[in-house]
């Protein structure tokens, strides 16, 4: 770790130490220390629930870079948020396919109902809107994702009930995924410390089987096909009994 | 002779638990990777390259090829890096491959990076996707207790570290060179090439970049060996003048992944040559009472096709000899509900907005494509707009510093080659003549009437 910790980071000495355990252990993964600091802005962005200039500084510190370095890398990737974020990020993907399909109607609807736009955050601190790029779930198109976890196969009224669910607090549930957490909490998943719930939720949804049960119903179609060719005298003789 | 499905990597999706280690090994699982070592590994990478195994993230290099790149006995470490980055727009079979059978992608790491002498193994996934996150880190940590990943794997004295890594949000970031400055914790900006990242790569070493599908069929070789891999596919064309090189053919098996307007979208796994018509007629068809408009083949960076290339072999020399590339296969499909110059201007909005800035036709480029669309859209452009746009993707197309610009093109040079018409009736119309609400997902169903267009 860096010996000239002089800079103010704003964080209590508690929390200091703590953090500093997590980024040791970060840092540790990888041969070369600069390569910590993807995982480190998700650390810090998990305490403050968005990169502050706190985090930058902590961050710069410990890898020896300037803030500037630090802040370069912040602003190039969209999942660093540069404000205080709510606590459930609510991304509709608007890209091509799912807009086509509906994604353009949730998104205005969501808009509408909730009274934010595009990365603005519900007065009681509960949402943040997004517009997404492709989430890699075409085949369930229109796709929402909360807090990164998917909910397939949206509509106006559907996006309408998850976020009424997330502000009420009656937590709906994803389609693929474990049972919805924090941002702050998935921002230390993304850290790279696993929170044991990878059993949580099923294998894959109805469109990643769609082949397989195709291929198994044409097993069991040729099974059945070749069966009764050659049980059909045995049938013809039963059926004469 | 219908054409039959070949689930190799999607075998166990619907297995309860597919996803950890004990399913996966009753199923096979790390049977290649024993195999492998009890092979030199250049054996393992000739298997691999006898396997004529293609890369499946877009470009289609020759895996074992590839591999074979690595310059062996020098002092500095050899790295594996696996392209977990997966956002082209349509592109949705490594997410659902990871979440259902991570193990299947690992032996894969182990095997490769036993085969190039790897010393670390990354998997660099995307940070949107946590639930994946998940079940790499738990399949990571499994691998490790059985003996599969770290020191003296399975007593053959080969040391690997797999270092699970997630992304922040960049579609650049797929970009082979912009992951490993993304690796490095910098900004995911493409590298200048050469040096190649097999001589010069992460930290400067021999770096392998596959994708995570790439990777995830490599086991399967293994297990099989490489006949019966190449058993499947496609053979030489026969208008191709070197017909006898590997790199005209293309071989085994691979996810498909079909998504829009069809009435049963999803992954389906089959060999290299399937058309879209045998697809579709596999899955069920276009969505019911519509017909098809157009298509990628291999997600937006992909040109669009027609109808008339339904029965195009979806092969990689196939996909090219009609004017498109084969990129991830990701199949979207639209109907004719859906107005092509509203589709193209969302990818062109995407593209500019991913841009990364680094070189000026793709940075300036993307953005003036945009502006002209979006006149175009609402009916106030004209024709000698499109003369406009094809002259700034001619300065954009080849003259980027990477594929992202490239990719920015094809969908406006195509859809103005086959729906030249339709951008004209924007401008007889004064804006789009289409109804949005006919291509959801949700428009009310034709049965009950209301579904149908007024215009």
């Amino acid at each position: 770790m860096s010996q000239h910790t002089s800079r103010p980071t704003g964080f209590d000495s508690a929390t200091l130490t703590r953090l500093q355990a997590d980024a040791a252990e970060i840092v540790a993964r990888y041969p070369q220390a600069r390569s910590a600091l993807l995982p480190l802005l998700h650390l810090v962005q998990s305490e403050e629930g968005y990169v502050s200039p706190h985090g930058i500084e902590f961050c710069a510190d410990l890898l020896d870079l300037t803030a500037a370095e630090v802040a370069g890398v912040v602003t190039f990737y969209t999942q660093y948020k540069r404000r205080p974020n709510g606590e459930y990020t609510v991304g509709v993907c608007t890209n091509t396919l799912c807009a086509i399909m509906g994604g353009d109607q949730i998104f205005a609807t969501l808009k509408d109902h909730l009274g934010v736009g595009h990365d603005e955050t519900t007065d009681d601190g509960t949402i943040t809107l997004e517009h997404l790029e492709c989430n890699a779930a075409c085949d369930y198109a229109p796709v929402v994702m909360v807090n990164w976890e998917f909910f397939d196969n949206q509509t106006p009224e559907s996006a309408t009930a998850l976020v009424d669910g997330l502000r009420s607090g009656d937590l709906p549930t994803p389609t693929r995924g474990a049972s919805l957490c924090t941002f702050k909490q998935v921002s230390r998943v993304l850290a790279g410390f696993y929170d044991g719930r990878a059993d949580e939720g099923p294998a894959a949804g109805p469109a990643t089987l769609a082949g397989l049960e195709i291929y198994r119903e044409q097993q069991e179609a040729e099974r059945e096909g070749r069966h009764s060719v050659r049980k059909s005298p045995t049938t013809e003789k039963d059926g004469d009994a | 002779m219908t054409m039959t499905l070949t689930p190799v990597l999607s075998r166990i999706w619907d297995q309860p638990q597919s996803w950890t280690l004990p399913v996966y090994e009753r199923n096979e699982g790390y049977q290649g990777l024993r195999a492998a070592l009890q092979k030199a590994p250049g054996d393992v990478t000739q298997m691999v390259k006898d396997s004529e195994l293609r890369g499946r993230g877009g470009a289609g290099f020759a895996t074992g090829m590839k591999w074979g790149f690595i310059p062996q006995g020098g002092d500095k470490p050899v790295y594996l890096v696996v392209n977990a980055d997966e956002s082209e727009p349509g592109t949705c079979k490594d997410i659902p491959l990871m979440m259902a059978n991570p193990h299947e992608l690992l032996e894969g790491i182990v095997i490769a990076s036993y085969a190039i002498r790897a010393s670390h193994a990354f998997i660099s996934v995307r940070g949107e996707v946590v639930h994946v996150l998940r079940r790499l880190q738990a399949a990571v940590a499994e691998a490790y207790e059985a003996g599969y990943a770290g020191k003296d794997i399975l007593g053959s004295g080969f040391d690997l570290e797999i270092i699970v890594h997630a992304g922040a949000g960049a579609y650049i970031c797929g970009e082979e060179t912009a992951l490993l400055d993304s690796l490095e914790g910098r900004r995911g900006q493409p590298r200048l090439r050469p040096p190649f990242p097999a001589i010069a790569g992460l930290y400067a070493s021999p770096t392998v970049i596959n994708n995570v599908e790439s990777i995830a069929s490599v086991p399967s070789i293994l297990r099989h060996g490489a006949d019966w891999f190449r058993a499947m596919g496609t053979d030489a064309r026969d208008d191709v003048a070197d017909k006898d090189k590997p790199r005209f053919r293309s071989k085994g098996m691979t996810l498909f992944s079909l998504s829009g307007h069809v009435n049963r979208p999803g992954q389906y796994e089959a060999p290299m040559g399937i058309t879209l018509r045998e697809l579709l007629d596999l899955s069920g068809g276009v969505r019911t009472g519509h017909q098809l408009k157009f298509w990628t083949p291999g997600g937006s960076s992909t040109p669009i096709l027609t109808a008339e290339h339904l029965d195009v072999p979806m092969s990689y020399e196939g996909i090219v000899g009609a004017g498109s590339m084969l990129g991830t296969k990701a199949l979207q499909i639209f109907d004719e509900t859906t107005c092509v110059v509203r589709a193209v201007l969302r990818w062109t909005e995407f593209y500019a907005h991913e841009s990364c800035g680094k070189c000026t036709p793709c940075r300036e480029g993307t953005f003036w494509l945009v502006q002209i669309l979006r006149r175009l859209e609402q009916g106030q452009g004209d024709t000698e707009d499109f003369e406009k746009l094809e002259d700034i993707c001619d300065t954009i197309l080849g003259r980027s510093f990477c594929a992202l610009g490239d990719g920015a093109t094809s969908p406006i040079t195509s859809s103005l080659e086959y729906f030249k018409d339709e951008y004209l009736a924007h401008f007889e119309h004064g804006g789009c003549p289409f109804d949005p609400a006919a291509a959801t997902l949700f428009q009310p169903s034709a049965a009950q009437g209301a579904g149908g267009r007024t215009r």
